[in-house]
């Protein structure tokens, strides 16, 4: 299919085809299609989506028509449902779109088992009661789950599954495999083979820094009693070494050894993070673990046994000033040591599914082949349950967003040692929002509407949310801290209203995170995104 | 949740909690009542600059922000690759120009809201058709088109005197008068990342005055290419700078073209082979010879509603603007944040203009050879005006015969022998290495004029 291919380049680059098929194979359930949900979903449907489904009970009413794209003048009165899904249907026509005029609390008080059929729920503009109710429901019918709110200036979009497991995190930032410090045999001996005072001023400065650090990182061990550069002087006179053996101001690829020698400097070994993986219990695994623990389990083994201590290698070199021929050689190392890690591991992944009883071809090649490749940068995310998380948060960490106070200290400074004036900081506000999201459903499930959502209410409603703010404050067990007056009032003059431009940011935002959770790639958000649109100070709250 | 039956259904039922109720944490001239949400609606201009994947964005959330009078300006036309975020156009668009069919698209949906739209440059229209708009909200994808619109924005910043030319007075301190700022929110994004920023010229920093953030793009070195390829793309940008005009002589490369990029792919292809490199594919070419920058939907929805809000909060003060610069960046976990970053007190765009001080009798001429040397300016092909009035100019023919004979003739005197004054440069200086056009202003003082009675030489302007 040329056409499709072309249509999605932009994309494709960032993602690639699995990606993409991932995508296209995934049916998505929209509850309730306002602003918030409507925009979430458009995004995914250009981005090809395999199928869609939107549920909501209402009618198109004129003020609709000023807040959401889908919408329009001839279709006052119909369906919301049904005028959304066609024009998300003319977006994209390889896209399958459905719609079910039905109430979303309906559908989860009478029909839970509905939601068994979806890759993926995105729940809009529910209330704490039914998103308690719908987050049991998904998790017991393992479909993932994503909350996406719009109110007033004010937002949140929050995740909710057990686990979430990506061997493809793309992080931008990440140090290279090259072992400077811990070269193997071939790399060893291929280092060796070179000899950095050839006379040749140009093949002098065309050998890759590569073989300059771990030829010097080898001879510093050697005189250090096998100990590399630690302090602070050790490392200049390590860097000293190396200018020492330029013979000229312009060897690029002396002044990049120079540059890359932290990388001799970092620990050999595995991560923090990585050994955190291989600790947790999920790595103990028997025949219901999934493919992701099965291979974490002969990663465990690999790092242990012939890894040495080392994860399978990467196998990619960094561009470097070099000879062609230098350069091609020593690419052709490292990608036969990633692949001798392989092979090991591929076989270690073998024999552990046929110990837990499942068939040993049972994990592709190429799934195997990925992980190595990746293997340092795995990533786990779990999520706490909305009950969990609505009725015991996270003490410490609310009493910490709440007084803006952070045990590790850090005052504001402005420049030339100036202390800033005391301004309210970043977390007040957005914890603010949190607490009085949840609270205007409070209020609505006791006046059946929600605080200022009529002009006439709108003075006697701010005490009334007060009030609910701080008894829902005290039942997390937080006594006794004050809410900004100034937001309380902020929350009643919006009136629950859903504006379209916090809709389409509220909702891009969960359009971006669904595509991070149906790909696999990239990490999706942990804890919950409070939206922050006055002041644009947004916060993740970890409760 | 039923309305009170007493209300009209109102199309902007939701804006309107926003505009017509006071609230606490808002601007300070806030004046929330229905004449301000009809004011917005029928008197606000926006330009938006750019009609494609921020563009169309910024069309639906402006005009479902209450803003009904826009202007998009766009000179591409729309091409399949557009279609996985652009949403305005349909495949049955393809080759129609972009400003045109958003312009369409918009007012088909929403009604009341008129879109005007231009089909060219935006060096292309005069500087005074920007001056038209109440705010200018970027969607563009270069660092250069962005510091054109910036230069123009920043240009409505003027002298010390009072000007019958829309410009901007500084008072005595410096400070920009305030009615006459031209607020203008830009927005960028490439894959996962985005910004969003408001630029308030001589109170925010301008684009200019943070120019550092914007790095320098790669290239390769020329030995590289021609003798020690390693990558991929090292063998392209042979093929495409190198090979192409050793082979096509005078024939320029068109990148837009498929047979030169298929002739492009294959010659990398050969050259990857006999050094033995991996990694050349069609796709890669392309990506490395356009410079392609990979685009999603998600990001630039995120960022064009960023950039509306603030629009809006210009606009009608009806919340706290941000200040200054958002940044976000969803591919591992979710990272916003928002920086204050301060002007450029020396900024040769927003700042009140390089100072150079002359003799009454420098020609001309003599004042241009100056602007060459000078460090801060290095400033060749200068076309100079006056307030307003041209000096002289380098182009077209006609403008250059008719000011040459200023050249020789005293700046001061050609100033209206104003003590000091502003006067605005159009010209070309050296940026990383590469000649670009710039318009710098320069506050002109002459030597040993009495300059005590300024505002009554200016009054008769």
């Amino acid at each position: 299919m040329a056409e499709p291919k072309v249509k999605y380049d932009r994309q494709l680059r960032i993602w690639g085809e699995q990606g993409q098929a991932a995508l296209e194979k995934s049916s998505i359930c929209l509850l309730n299609c306002g602003p918030t949900g409507s925009e979430t979903l458009k995004n995914l449907v250009l981005g090809g989506i395999g199928s869609i489904t939107v549920v909501d009970g209402s009618k198109v009413e004129v003020g609709d028509l000023g807040n959401n794209f889908l919408v329009d003048e001839s279709s006052v009165g119909q369906s919301k449902a049904k005028c959304v899904s066609s024009f998300l249907q003319e977006l994209n026509d390889s896209v399958k779109a459905k719609f079910v005029e039905e109430y979303p609390e309906a559908l989860i008080e009478t029909n839970p088992s509905f939601f068994s059929q979806f890759t993926l729920v995105i729940a809009t503009q529910l209330v704490e009661s039914s998103m308690i109710k719908l987050d049991r429901i998904c998790r017991e019918a393992n479909v993932i789950l994503i909350f996406a709110r719009s109110y007033g200036l004010t937002g949140f979009v929050r995740i909710s599954l057990k686990e979430h497991t990506v061997i493809e995190s793309k992080p931008e930032h990440f140090l290279d495999d090259l072992r400077l410090n811990n070269p193997w045999l071939e790399l060893k001996s291929f280092a060796d083979s070179i000899d950095l005072t050839v006379q040749d001023p140009v093949a002098h400065k065309h050998i890759p820094y590569v073989v300059i650090l771990v030829k010097m990182a080898d001879e510093w061990a050697k005189s250090h009693g096998g100990k590399l550069p630690s302090t602070r002087e050790q490392k200049k006179e390590f860097k000293d070494l190396l200018k020492a053996r330029m013979v000229s101001q312009d060897e690029d690829n002396y002044k990049e050894a120079i540059e890359a020698s932290f990388k001799v400097f970092a620990p050999r070994g595995i991560s923090l993070d990585l050994q955190r993986i291989l600790n947790d219990s999920s790595s103990e695994v028997d025949s219901n673990s999934s493919d992701f623990w099965v291979l974490v389990a002969a990663l465990k083994e690999f790092i242990a046994n012939e890894g040495g201590g080392e994860a399978p290698l990467e196998g990619s070199i960094p561009d470097m000033t070099s000879s062609t021929e230098q350069y091609i050689n020593l690419q052709n190392i490292y990608l036969a040591k990633a692949e001798a890690d392989f092979l090991v591991m591929e076989q270690l992944v073998r024999s552990i599914l046929k110990k837990i009883g499942r068939d040993s071809n049972s994990i592709p090649k190429a799934t195997i082949r990925s992980f190595c490749k990746n293997a340092r940068k795995l990533r786990v995310c779990r999520y706490r349950s909305i009950e969990d998380e609505f009725n015991s948060p996270n003490l410490p960490e609310l009493q910490k967003y709440l007084t803006d106070e952070d045990s590790s200290g850090g005052a504001t400074f402005v420049g030339r040692g100036a202390m800033a004036p005391p301004k309210p900081l970043n977390f007040h506000i957005a914890v603010g929002i949190y607490i009085l999201l949840r609270a205007v459903d409070r209020f609505a499930a006791n006046y059946n509407s929600f605080p200022g959502q009529f002009d006439s209410a709108t003075d006697e409603d701010i005490p009334r949310l007060k009030s609910a703010a701080i008894s829902l404050l005290s039942d997390l067990g937080c006594n006794g801290t004050a809410l900004a007056e100034d937001l309380i009032n902020e929350m009643c003059r919006f009136g629950a209203a859903e504006l379209h431009a916090v809709a389409a940011l509220v909702g891009g935002i969960a359009s971006q995170e669904v595509i991070k959770l149906i790909t696999r790639q990239f990490v999706p958000m942990s804890g919950t995104y409070i939206f922050n649109g006055i002041d644009h100070k947004s916060q993740l709250l970890s409760l | 949740m039923a309305e009170s039956a007493a209300t009209q259904p109102s199309r902007s039922r939701d804006l309107d909690k926003l505009l017509l109720r006071p609230g606490n944490l808002v601007g300070p001239r806030f004046e929330p009542s229905a004449q301000l949400r009809d004011d917005v609606q029928n008197h606000a201009r926006v330009l938006v600059v750019g009609a494609g994947g921020l563009g169309c964005e910024l069309l639906k959330d402006l005009a479902l922000s209450g803003f009904h009078n826009l202007d998009v300006i766009d000179m591409d036309r729309i091409e399949v690759t557009n279609l996985n975020r652009q949403f305005l156009f349909r495949v049955e668009d393809v080759g129609k120009p972009k400003a045109e069919v958003a312009a369409k698209r918009v007012m088909e949906r929403i009604s009341g809201v008129n879109i005007v739209p231009h089909f060219c440059r935006i060096e292309d229209k005069d500087i005074d058709f920007y001056n038209d708009f109440m705010i200018i909200a970027l969607g563009l994808d270069s660092v250069e088109a962005r510091s054109y619109i910036n230069n123009v924005a920043c240009s409505f910043l003027a002298s010390f005197f009072f000007s019958p030319c829309h410009e901007i007075e500084y008072d005595s301190d410096d400070n920009p008068l305030e009615e006459t700022i031209k607020p203008m929110v830009d927005g960028g994004t490439e894959g996962f990342k985005g910004h969003a920023r408001v630029i308030l010229p001589g109170v925010t920093p301008c684009f200019e005055c943070t120019i550092w953030l914007f790095p320098p793009q790669v290239k390769f070195p020329l030995c590289t290419l021609a003798e020690t390829p390693r990558t991929a793309a090292h063998c392209i940008e042979y093929a495409h700078l190198i090979k192409w005009n050793e082979a096509h002589g005078g024939t320029a490369f068109d990148p837009d073209n498929p047979q030169h990029m298929k002739w492009v792919y294959d010659e990398a292809a050969k050259r990857a082979e006999l050094f033995g490199i991996p990694g050349v594919t069609y796709s890669f070419t392309q990506g490395v010879v356009k410079n392609i920058i990979p685009a999603i939907a998600s990001t630039n929805a995120i960022i064009s509603a960023a950039c509306t809000l603030e629009t809006l909060k210009i606009a009608t003060e009806c919340s706290k603007t941000m200040s200054n610069y958002l940044t976000y960046n969803g591919s591992e976990g979710l990272h916003t944040k928002v920086a204050e970053f301060e002007r450029d007190k020396d900024c040769l765009v927003c700042g009140p203009g390089v100072l150079i001080e002359v003799d009454t009798s420098v020609t001309l001429q003599k004042f241009m050879n100056l602007l060459e040397e000078h460090p801060k300016l290095q400033l060749t092909k200068a076309s100079i005006t006056h307030r307003g009035k041209n000096l002289y100019m380098q182009a077209p023919p006609v403008l250059e015969e008719m000011t040459r004979s200023n050249l020789c003739l005293p700046l001061f005197e050609l100033m209206g022998k104003l003590s000091k004054d502003v006067i605005h440069v159009n010209g070309m200086t050296n940026k990383n290495n590469q000649k670009v056009s710039c318009l710098r202003k320069l506050r002109v003082t002459f030597k040993g004029v009495d300059g005590v009675t300024d505002m009554d030489t200016a009054g008769g302007a």
